[in-house]
């Protein structure tokens, strides 16, 4: 159970620590304030969730211990979430992707019978359907608008696509806590995801690429490169000057 | 929308009696709106000023989103996030006011994308540790919210509703910036230099953020007698410095001026001069972070260009295939 909730936990936090890269650099004024919207929104369900992932862990830890004091094994994230924000269509696409699931995820988790779990889920799913409608309508308008734009989006499909098998992988503790009605079911969540996307690219000229990695290993701790170097700016106050209040 | 107001003001020099008509209005306290007659310099400085206003809280998301990334706890990185939010939030309306006034957006944006317009000094200093996102919330937003409640009252009326709401969120930012102050002050040793540091460096600067001595400020004059300004330089920044200095010894921090003291028969306190070289060198743009402020709002701006572009295709193909229908 704490292992399904960290893996939730740490894909907000994640996510929302490579939106605050952006904090007061959109594209555009309306763009920057919407995306900092979207980014104080997943920070806030990752707090929501740590908190509950450090409750369950029994001991003495913290959500900010958990945040700031683990090495990137110990972080449960996938690997999509950690990736670089490149250019604007990269991190949108990103966000959609995330955005569908998170759609999905907090639905179901939303009658999730650990009433914790349901509650964190009803009050997120409220932010995250807006998050979407915002990033779709943004994949639209890259994959539709202009030439430069569908290829900038049509590249950061390429690059991105291999990552989102990992949101649904299955584990025999996974398994367990969908029978117990806990967990999202990750195969129903796969198909609710990808008759979504399908449906979206298919209204564009978007192209899914057929060969590629399949991404795995951030929910046993086994990331990308990118993580450890995010981490050491995010956590470097708390290394550096340990025990301190701030 | 605004021809009327525009046309009445361009239209040659401005008439003693339309001038005179005016300065009634104001020193009845009436509220100037858009669709008003006004004359031509008020308009002028009306927009100077509020478009450096929206440029100063534009490019003041720079320094504190320096820190956004490295926010010591969740907490603090959610309320940074928010508050730097809300600059962006002021900047927009900002803008949105000086637009009353005949000024289009993109003209003021590219003003300052190029350099040509101003904004406020202090953002061209550094935020080198984490005690200055505390600095920048007590001083710079304390600062800046004794110049903005003053224009709460300000003559011309979108720009006072503007600041009304402006201060109900700046006071907030200075409360939590304070909030981080006391953290760091109470906090390890190496905590508390951190802080003296960070109060330091920006003291000097946040006194500047007043603008120049009354007696050498171009601007003030003819602002006041229209009641755009209602305090003098040299008035808020006194305000500023007495109701500052009790909070730094509440934090049993010194503030950098061996000649600050009280003064009993004044009620005030008493400091040094100000190195105003510093300040118009600033302004002129030789600060320390001129270049990197500009170089990333154009980084920013020409980046995300493509992005504009395909939004206003994809806009222009939906309205198409609208017509069509």
């Amino acid at each position: 159970m704490q292992d399904y909730v960290q893996n939730l936990a740490d894909n907000t936090l994640i996510l929302g620590q490579r939106l605050a890269e952006w904090c007061g650099l959109g594209p555009f004024l309306e763009e920057d304030l919407a995306l900092t919207n979207t980014c104080l929104d997943i920070i806030g369900q990752a707090k929501m969730l740590l908190e509950f992932a450090a409750e369950l862990k029994e001991g003495n830890e913290t959500a900010d211990d958990l945040a700031f004091m683990r090495d990137q094994h110990e972080f449960k994230n996938v690997i999509l979430v950690e990736q670089p924000n490149g250019d604007y269509s990269q991190t949108m696409l990103r966000q959609y992707f995330m955005d569908v699931y998170h759609v999905h995820l907090y639905q179901a988790l939303s009658t999730s019978t650990n009433q914790k779990l349901a509650g964190i889920a009803a009050k997120s799913l409220k932010e995250v359907v807006y998050h979407l409608e915002r990033s779709e309508l943004w994949i639209k308008r890259m994959a539709l608008g202009t030439d430069e734009s569908f290829q900038r989006v049509q590249a950061s499909l390429d690059k991105l696509w291999h990552y989102h098998h990992e949101l649904f992988e299955e584990t025999e503790s996974l398994t367990e806590l969908v029978k117990q009605g806990i967990a999202a079911d990750p195969n129903v969540l796969k198909q609710l995801w990808l008759k979504d996307v399908n449906a979206l690219l298919a209204s564009t000229p978007l192209e899914i690429p057929q060969k590629g990695w399949k991404a795995t290993g951030g929910r046993k701790g086994h990331h990308s490169e990118y993580l450890g170097l995010m981490l050491c700016e995010m956590q470097f106050l708390q290394r550096a000057y340990p025990n301190s209040e701030w | 929308m605004y021809s009327q107001g525009l046309r009445d003001s361009k239209a040659g020099e401005d008439s003693q009696e339309l001038l005179d008509a005016f300065q009634v209005r104001i020193d009845n306290e009436e509220k100037i709106e858009p669709r008003d007659w006004m004359p031509q310099a008020y308009r002028k400085t009306l927009i100077r000023q509020i478009s450096q206003h929206a440029h100063s809280e534009i490019v003041g998301q720079l320094p504190e989103a320096n820190w956004v990334t490295r926010a010591p706890t969740l907490k603090r990185k959610l309320i940074l996030l928010a508050k730097i939010q809300d600059e962006a939030g002021h900047g927009l309306y900002l803008y949105s006011a000086a637009e009353t006034l005949g000024e289009s957006f993109q003209k003021m944006y590219q003003d300052l994308l190029t350099g040509k317009a101003k904004y406020s000094s202090i953002f061209n200093y550094p935020t080198l540790n984490w005690a200055d996102a505390g600095a920048v919330g007590w001083l710079v937003d304390g600062a800046a919210i004794m110049n903005q409640v003053a224009l709460c009252r300000t003559s011309y009326g979108p720009y006072s509703r503007a600041m009304v709401r402006v201060c109900k969120e700046e006071s907030f930012h200075q409360r939590q910036g304070y909030d981080i102050m006391i953290k760091m002050a109470q906090g390890t040793p190496k905590q508390k230099a951190m802080a003296q540091d960070a109060l330091n460096r920006t003291w000097w600067p946040s006194l500047m953020m007043f603008g120049p001595s009354d007696k050498d400020s171009t601007h003030s004059d003819q602002s006041m007698k229209w009641k755009i300004k209602r305090f003098s330089n040299d008035d808020l920044r006194q305000k500023f410095i007495d109701a500052t200095v009790p909070q730094a010894e509440y934090l049993g921090l010194t503030i950098p001026d061996k000649n600050l003291k009280y003064n009993d028969k004044t009620g005030h306190y008493d400091f040094s001069e100000i190195i105003w070289d510093e300040l118009f060198d600033v302004i002129k743009g030789n600060g320390p972070c001129n270049q990197q402020r500009m170089d990333a709002r154009n980084k920013a701006h020409n980046d995300g260009a493509w992005v504009r572009e395909a939004a206003a295709a994809y806009a222009e193909k939906q309205n198409n295939r609208k017509e069509v229908a």
